[in-house]
């Protein structure tokens, strides 16, 4: 049975005492202090109040974080089958090789040529990551998913404004099971959102499309296969739509953990796609970070005269060869720098690894896998009283499946958040909850390749012993969770205006009744 | 052939899945991808990845440390900044961010079973918000240039209408560049300021000139590209706040155990580089970047990325939750006030238990560290004849030193420092081209003062040979 840790773990401003100190900086050299001499800076840039920072010594600090690890839960405690998230085993082996320090070490502004090995990781990476989605060219600069929706948002941008139409492509077109980031990236690069409706198999409506596609649309966003976990086969017609008024396609890299080796990106007719290396290939989480979210485009002609092409509009700066010799190059239109330097190198370097382990082949059977997964669950759900699929009864999905408790939250007024909430209680991570939109009281569920049968197995079996808990005693999954490190967060509170508490200093200031 | 990152590859296990389902082969589950969209596996097999199929830890570790051979590293003899620094890292911080229930959690979402990650989320907003002396921090942003191009942003949402920001000619270039590119859609005036040719920091009078009512906000960033001290940052701010812009600080973390902290300059909003505080360089990243307010709702609301908060579970208990969730992209999609999901919280985490290491003491101590190897490297330099006094105001951590009449030109002495093991500063003649053979030199904690006295007295002895 499942036990989190309970620690009544303090917080470090509550920990310590005055004086203690956790770790010690060099003495300063007497030769240093004889010829520097004191300290003169001008008064009025000097810091006034001295931090209110914790005194805590080096046994104290690791304590406490190692208690605060044991009231997490990760990949390595157990299932985390958070869809679209593809929370999969991080090899143990490549945090090894990340920590090394040949490449720990290295500073992004140090000369080439002292970087060469590394250049070559990424260059291959680069290649590597073309021939899995199918495009030509690729930039590893972006930092996540969104930062690389970014970056493909403004090079449909660029790729307008260079063909001198940009003050008519204005919208981006997106299905409603689309993720929040899609949209929120669209308007940062300064375009309408326009949504189009999922049809009942939860593919792309091809006539709403039809009809919300005109001159001004600037470019369409889709993840394939959709949140739903089922590939949009008509994906070639779409792509035709879209390109018959000039508008580019761009490819949400999230789902590709269910389709490598079957189909990609640029074969679907795609001009654009970024890829989580955090998700499909390896990289830890980080509860939250780091990713790592290049950005790859199809070598699409813009102007034939000049010799423009989507290439040269990849952010970042580009792993070039010459020569015999690795260099970094930016692109002759690049739509600029998204961050100060190269890219999250230490994500990029687990993704280069992880390919490198498992090859192309090992890649294709970690879809397969993913798939097995995704379908085994779902022939198992069926049969449980209280859980539907809402859309596209009998096709297969891919690297996860959104089923529906509608009809028990119906029948008996338990939620999707209870249903999580009882999972957490018996060891297994929730499955993302409430997404997509489309789907009513959703539990959108990824195993990805990781997961033990008999996990899968245990999955079910709570499902389903819940749904009968539910039509016989629906309060008793009001009270879930009990077996973690707190019961139920009140959400209303921590976000009320009277009780809002961001950082320590805010809270004692309300504990101590001044006005903030 | 079973693989061991894939549980359910051995024959029977998958035999008895396939079954279940009811199909034969595992192919059969792609059977709805229309054929012309589908890759032929003899091609996908073939594709030239990895050796194509799986391989061992043994071979792939040949392989990878054959490369890595190729990588030199320079450390503690590096003396590059321009941003980002060679600092050192605890092993308890590389420690504790190696655990697993760390490092591949997913974001907190299930706030019940995730309340030691929020935990540490929050003691890092926490403890940032003390060193910066500002009351509300993010859970992260990408990096400084990110951080910084996101804090105009929400500038231009809190300050609507207006369609100007000021920042000064001597922001890091880098950092320019990405605020360039993110504000680029937004049809947005960036005015630069001048710096003053004597002391090296913002022209004043310059400032007043082009600050007005369009103005959303004024940019300081300090120490600022130079490595030279801001001492005028609280008029800056002044002049801001009186044509009723934001005022936007950027720090040195490294600097703020001696340094005014940017709520004592009256920031509105602060950001800055958490790798300053004991994260690895690593190429590039990941990073941190610092993002934070005043407690102002109007500015609160605008706020980027994600926020941690204090409040109780339903039998009262202390507990934590991620708070103000409207912001965000997964909840208000394309009116989200900024697009960013997966940040760089496991570097959050890493500065918490940095700070919690280092303590009050620690952080002032560090400050001192970094201000005395400096100014003791500025003193050989300026000893040895090296020109060093472009500018007179004083410095944290890095200077610029000119090389015009030595004789030879700096890539070279860069070059041959380079074969003698060490590796010299960052070249600006390609942003500053007035200031000729110019180049940035950074020092820090991890420079000793034999390290030093080997830097300058190397490039003595370069100079002097080809004289």
């Amino acid at each position: 049975m499942f036990r989190q840790a309970k620690w009544d773990e303090p917080l470090v401003f509550e920990m310590g005492c005055e004086g203690r100190v956790g770790y010690l900086l060099p003495e300063i050299e007497d030769r240093i202090l004889e010829k520097v001499g004191d300290i003169k800076l001008p008064e009025k840039i000097l810091r006034k109040k001295e931090p209110n920072l914790p005194s805590l010594s080096e046994v104290e600090v690791i304590r406490h974080y190692t208690r605060l690890t044991q009231m997490s839960y990760g990949v390595d405690c157990g299932p985390v089958p958070l869809g679209s998230c593809t929370m999969k085993y991080n090899p143990r082996f490549i945090l090894d090789v990340v920590q090394d320090r040949r490449i720990t070490n290295l500073h992004p502004l140090q000369d080439e040529s002292t970087v060469q090995g590394l250049l070559e990781i990424m260059y291959m990476l680069q290649k590597w990551l073309a021939y899995v989605t199918g495009m030509d060219y690729c930039s590893l600069h972006p930092a996540a998913g969104a930062h690389g929706e970014l970056a493909g948002a403004l090079i449909m941008r660029k790729y307008h404004e260079l063909k001198n139409q940009l003050d008519v492509k204005k919208e981006i077109i997106l299905p409603d099971s689309a993720h929040g980031t899609n949209p929120a990236s669209a308007a940062m690069a300064g375009f309408r959102v326009v949504e189009v409706p999922s049809g009942e198999d939860g593919c792309v409506d091809l006539d709403a499309l039809k009809s919300v596609v005109s001159e001004s649309t600037a470019g369409f966003m889709i993840t394939n296969p959709n949140t739903l976990g089922i590939f949009e086969k008509n994906i070639r017609e779409i792509a035709n739509i879209l390109h018959s008024v000039d508008a580019l396609l761009y490819y949400d890299g999230a789902n590709l953990n269910g389709i490598m080796g079957y189909s990609r990106p640029g074969d679907m007719g795609f001009d654009i796609a970024h890829i989580n290396i955090h998700k499909t290939f390896g990289s830890p989480h980080g509860g939250g970070g780091p990713g790592a979210g290049p950005v790859c485009v199809k070598d699409r002609i813009i102007d034939r005269e000049k010799g423009i092409s989507l290439k040269d509009l990849l952010p970042g700066l580009i792993v070039e060869y010459e020569n015999g010799k690795y260099r970094l190059v930016k692109p002759k239109h690049s739509i600029g720098m998204l961050r100060s330097f190269f890219a999250n190198t230490i994500p990029l370097v687990w993704g280069f690894t992880y390919m490198l382990m498992l090859g192309s082949i090992g890649l294709r059977e970690v879809a397969e896998h993913a798939v097995l997964n995704t379908n085994y669950f779902l022939e198992s759900i069926r049969s449980v009283r209280g859980y539907t699929l809402e859309y596209g009864e009998n096709l297969p999905r891919k690297h996860e499946v959104t089923i529906s408790a509608r009809v028990l939250n119906d029948e008996t007024g338990v939620t999707a958040e209870d249903l999580a909430k009882g999972l957490l209680d018996r060891g297994l991570h929730a499955p993302t909850i409430y997404f997509p939109l489309i789907v009513k009281e959703s539990l959108m569920i990824e195993f990805t390749e990781s997961e033990t049968i008999e996990n899968i197995d245990k999955y079910i079996d709570a499902l389903r012993e819940m749904s009968e808990v539910a039509y016989r005693n629906p309060m008793e999954l009001k009270k879930y969770p009990q077996n973690t490190s707190v019961k139920r967060v009140d959400n209303v509170k921590a976000n009320h205006p009277k009780t809002l508490a961001p950082t320590w200093r805010i809270y004692v200031k309300r504990k101590e009744g001044v006005n903030v | 052939m079973p693989h061991p990152w894939i549980p359910n590859s051995s024959e029977s296990v998958r035999r008895k899945m396939l079954e279940k389902i009811g199909v034969n082969d595992v192919s059969e589950l792609f059977r709805d991808i229309p054929i012309e969209v589908r890759i032929d596996r003899r091609d996908w097999d073939n594709l030239d990845i990895g050796l194509r199929k799986p391989i061992s830890e043994i071979v792939a570790w040949r392989i990878i440390n054959e490369k890595l051979s190729r990588n030199r590293v320079y450390q503690p003899l590096i003396f590059l900044g321009g941003g980002v620094y060679p600092h050192a890292t605890p092993s308890v911080v590389k420690y504790i961010v190696t655990r697993g229930e760390f490092l591949t959690a997913y974001t907190p979402y299930q706030a019940e079973i995730s309340q030691g990650l929020m935990q540490a989320l929050f003691e890092y907003q926490s403890l940032i918000a003390e060193l910066l002396d500002m009351d509300v921090v993010n859970a992260s942003m990408y990096d400084w240039g990110s951080a910084l191009a996101e804090a105009f942003l929400m500038s231009l949402r809190v300050k609507k209408g207006r369609r100007k920001i000021v920042l000064p000619k001597t922001i890091n270039p880098f950092h320019r560049e990405v605020v360039e590119t993110y504000v680029k859609p937004h049809s947005i005036e960036i005015t630069t300021v001048n710096y003053d040719p004597e002391t090296g920091l913002i022209d004043i009078e310059d400032l007043k000139k082009k600050v007005d009512r369009e103005t959303a906000a004024v940019y300081v960033q300090n120490p600022n590209f130079f490595g030279l001290i801001e001492e005028n940052a609280k008029e800056i701010g002044d002049i801001a706040h009186d044509s009723g812009a934001l005022f936007i600080v950027g720090s040195d973390l490294s600097s703020l155990g001696l340094l005014a902290p940017p709520g004592e300059l009256g920031a509105d909003i602060a950001v800055g580089e958490g790798q300053h505080l004991g994260l690895d360089l690593s190429y590039g990243g990941p990073y941190l970047g610092v993002f934070a307010t005043k407690f102002d709702m109007e500015l609160v609301k605008q706020m980027p990325g994600r926020l941690i908060g204090l409040t109780t579970d339903n039998e009262g208990n202390r507990a934590f939750a991620m708070i103000l969730q409207a912001r965000e992209q997964h909840i208000k999609r394309e009116k989200a006030t900024s697009n960013i999901c997966t940040n760089e919280a496991l570097s959050a985490i890493a500065v918490a238990i940095y700070l919690s290491l280092l303590g009050k003491r620690g952080i002032i101590e560090l400050s001192r560290n970094i201000y005395y190897r400096s100014h003791y490297a500025y003193k050989l330099f300026k000893e040895n004849g090296f020109n060093v006094d472009l500018f007179k105001s004083d410095f944290f951590k890095e200077f610029p030193v000119n090389f015009d009449n030595v004789g030879i030109k700096y890539i070279d002495i860069h070059e041959k420092l380079l074969e003698m093991g060490i590796h010299g500063g960052l070249y600006i003649k390609p942003w500053f081209v007035e200031l000729g053979e110019t180049a940035l030199f950074a020092f820090t904690e991890i420079h000793s003062a034999d390290d030093i006295e080997k830097l300058v007295f190397s490039i003595k002895e370069i100079v002097e040979k080809r004289v």
